[in-house]
């Protein structure tokens, strides 16, 4: 991922910011600017969200591309927050650990490096409660 | 519009191409499949080839111009575009290429699709297949595409109970039939042991539930039904084509174990050609991974929700079951060049109602259906045949 490219989207890696519309009341994150509901009617607001949830469904990635392959075996989930919306997230804990319906809350991690010596990519893993 | 009938196929053996280009692969199912429909190169009007990421694999893009022109048509100049819609491109070319015709803006249209993904390491070709996901909220955190795959078959097991050796014999029930099919990629039979003893790729699912990395290139031509007889003896109709698309991120999806736009696009397919369920007499489905088949044969409807487990353990979906699916042995025997498998599943039910498919023939097949995926169920394309 570019550098750019990552950059504008760092309120919302780092602090779970996503989108609310004040419309109909639903949460998005990964944020949207056009609420699938209201449309155009739709007034969208940025949100923090808590950082709250509990896993939906999860995997334990062995085989992974480069930049990923030097953390595996790794546990990789659809988290449901409680404000309403899921995301994909890694988890902060064993494959041994990990169960459906478990409490999680965020924490700030390194995701990833941009090549050997590129910029550090910063963002949200969720670790058990 | 007019009604629409497939008249050649060509299809080249799938498998790991060291020696072959994009350009060869391609040309060869070309000239199969207008050598099938007994064509001249100039009757065609125009092309459609399905291609997901020659600009990853082999760092190419412009498909549509290369292909007409290494398929010697650059001197006629005719329309060709590319298609692209993950690993369901070669059914939506196939699509674009069935509307061309039935709109009547063309005559004679050819619907390609070609992959040539051994050119990249496993690593860079497990990244490319990551772009048929959510990039910036699904790859960035580490999701692989079988990752995503494997959360859906946990959810799944989780709300309906699926066991190892159900899921298992969705990769045994394929293997025996692409051991019966010349150009699968794997053509060799294997025990529930196999797959249950293979290595872990993402929990739960083990290599043997996964679909292979592929070169290969397929091509069907199409014409007005009407005409269709003139070019072959054998043309085969179609009866619907239906596409269906959903959120592009996983945990977005209503339901993480249901496929919505399987569900939607068959449903269309059906109301279209005016049949039902028991109507079907084989389906070649979209098994990337084994737990795909699983979900596919629900939301097409031909089991309950949950039941597709038992279903297939019963020998419901074999060769001679009550609906034999994927009888080219599917994604994962057959071997899965990704913008070409929806053109081979097309390739597959022609063979099929032509009575031509040697010794995995369905008896006497009437009718047939196939079912192409894009990412974890973004798009889908959905088409039913019959004999004419």
């Amino acid at each position: 991922m570019s550098v750019p490219r990552f950059w504008r989207k760092i309120p919302q890696r780092y602090n779970l910011e996503g989108t609310h519309c004040e419309t109909c009341g639903r949460y998005f994150y990964p944020p949207r600017n056009l609420c699938p509901e209201c449309r155009r009617e739709g007034t969208i607001v940025n949100h923090t969200f808590k950082g709250v949830g509990k896993v939906v469904t999860y995997s334990v990635i062995r085989t992974a591309s480069d930049q990923f392959s030097a953390l595996t075996p790794y546990v990789l989930a659809i988290v449901e927050l409680e404000e309403g919306p899921r995301l994909t997230t890694q988890l902060v804990c064993s494959p041994e650990e990990v169960k459906i319906g478990m409490p999680v809350k965020a924490v700030f991690r390194k995701i990833g490096t941009e090549g050997e010596s590129g910029v550090i990519y910063y963002g949200t893993k969720f670790a058990p409660m | 519009m007019r009604d629409v009938a497939v008249i050649g196929i060509g299809c080249t053996k799938f498998g790991e191409w060291w020696d072959r280009s994009f350009r060869n692969l391609f040309v060869e199912a070309g000239v199969k499949a207008i050598e099938d429909a007994n064509l001249a190169g100039e009757q065609i009007d125009a092309m459609y080839v399905g291609n997901m990421s020659a600009g990853r694999f082999i760092e190419q893009e412009h498909i549509g111009a290369l292909i007409a022109d290494y398929a010697g048509l650059a001197s006629e100049h005719i329309p060709s575009t590319r298609v692209e819609a993950a690993c369901a491109s070669g059914g939506l070319a196939f699509r674009e290429a069935v509307i061309s015709v039935a709109s009547g803006m063309s005559d004679i249209v050819v619907a390609a699709g070609v992959e040539k993904m051994t050119d990249v390491d496993t690593s860079l070709s497990t990244d490319a297949l990551a772009g048929a996901a959510d990039r910036e909220w699904e790859g960035f955190t580490g999701a692989t595409f079988p990752g995503l795959y494997a959360m859906i078959a946990n959810d799944y097991i989780h709300r309906y109970g699926l066991t190892r050796e159900q899921l298992a014999q969705v990769a045994v029930k394929n293997h025996y039939n692409g051991a019966r099919n010349p150009i699968a990629q794997f053509q060799k039979e294997i025990t529930l042991d196999t797959v249950t003893n293979s290595t872990l790729v993402a929990d739960p699912l083990r290599l043997f539930d996964c679909s292979p990395i592929t070169d290969g290139a397929a091509a069907v031509v199409v014409a007005p039904l009407e005409v269709a007889r003139k070019f072959t003896d054998t043309p085969i109709k179609v009866l619907a084509t239906a596409q269906a698309s959903d959120t592009i991120a996983l945990h977005d999806r209503r339901d993480i174990s249901t496929l919505d736009a399987s569900v939607a696009a068959g449903n269309r397919a059906f109301q279209t050609a005016g049949l039902e369920r028991k109507d079907i007499d084989f389906v070649e489905v979209h098994d990337c991974f084994t737990i795909a088949e699983i979900c596919a044969i629900e939301d097409l409807g031909f089991c309950k929700k949950g039941e597709a487990g038992k279903f297939t353990e019963e020998g419901a979906t074999a060769l001679d079951g009550q609906i034999p699916v994927n009888t080219s042995g599917g994604l994962k025997s057959c071997g899965h060049p990704v913008g070409a498998t929806g053109i081979k599943q097309v390739c597959e039910a022609v063979l099929q109602l032509r009575g031509e498919a040697g010794k995995r023939q369905v008896d006497g097949a009437e009718i047939g259906m196939t079912h192409n995926v894009g990412g974890t169920g973004a798009t889908v394309a959905a088409h039913i045949f019959g004999r004419t």
